[in-house]
């Protein structure tokens, strides 16, 4: 092993389990000795917008697109047999059954494992979000655009969209 | 098989074994052999495509009943 093989992952999905089947592979590949990128855009901004509320936002649109869609690691769901939650709520416990990690804990392990979290600032605009550190957790490493990511994919063994 | 260290991943599903598999081989010295113990059959595989990515030497897989044990040696730093 001379240079490390590059990971790229686009998350443009903010359902629960898209979300976490694009963690368990970036938390692996940091495991298998990669270097992980984790873009996220569109819906997948959801999974890493802060959970606490007081998101800012600019123009009433914007606005009331960020009250309807609160987003956070904690309020995914399901993309079928969510329920009005239940369905969620049930994956949620049998998750808990057998150890797997919440979207949460994946996020914390992933950033201590060295995967690079990334907003995609342009979808930040028709999402509602204000392109600035404050409207995502700690975690996330920086914003930028397209270009980075074609940058980072030309450059990866593997490239996933998710 | 004889092991260095020994690692319990029981109740564990795919990623968390590899994933601290790879956080715990760190602690051994080259040349030593760690102990993976899961129930999960996911790991068997994993294992080995693991060592195959990060140059580890898989050394084998033993199974009693519900309890897989698979062994990885060292093989740089």
């Amino acid at each position: 092993m001379v240079d490390k093989e590059k990971l790229t992952i686009a998350v443009l999905s903010g359902d629960l389990e898209r979300a976490l089947s694009a963690f368990m592979l970036a938390t692996t590949g940091a495991a298998m000795g990669m270097e992980v990128n984790m873009f996220f855009t569109f819906w997948g901004l959801n999974i890493i917008k802060r959970n606490e509320g007081g998101i800012k936002s600019k123009g009433l649109m914007r606005k009331m697109l960020n009250l309807m869609n609160r987003g956070g690691s904690k309020r995914l769901k399901l993309s079928r047999f969510n329920m009005f939650g239940l369905g969620t709520w049930m994956m949620k416990r049998l998750m808990k059954d057998i150890n797997m990690p919440s979207i949460d804990e994946f996020i914390t392990m992933a950033h201590q494992m060295g995967v690079k979290l990334i907003a995609c600032t342009t979808t930040c605009g028709v999402m509602g979000l204000l392109p600035e550190k404050d409207t995502f957790r700690s975690e996330v490493d920086s914003l930028t655009g397209a270009a980075y990511f074609l940058g980072e994919a030309r450059q990866s063994k593997v490239t996933l969209f998710i | 098989m004889k092991a260095d260290q020994s690692l319990d991943c029981v109740g564990l599903y795919c990623p968390m074994p590899i994933v601290k598999t790879a956080e715990r081989i760190k602690q051994l010295k080259q040349g030593e052999v760690l102990e993976v113990v899961a129930d999960d059959k996911g790991i068997k595989l994993d294992m080995s495509a693991w060592c195959e990515a990060t140059g580890h030497e898989f050394l084998g897989v033993e199974e009693e009943d519900n309890e897989i044990k698979v062994y990885v040696k060292k093989a740089h730093q």
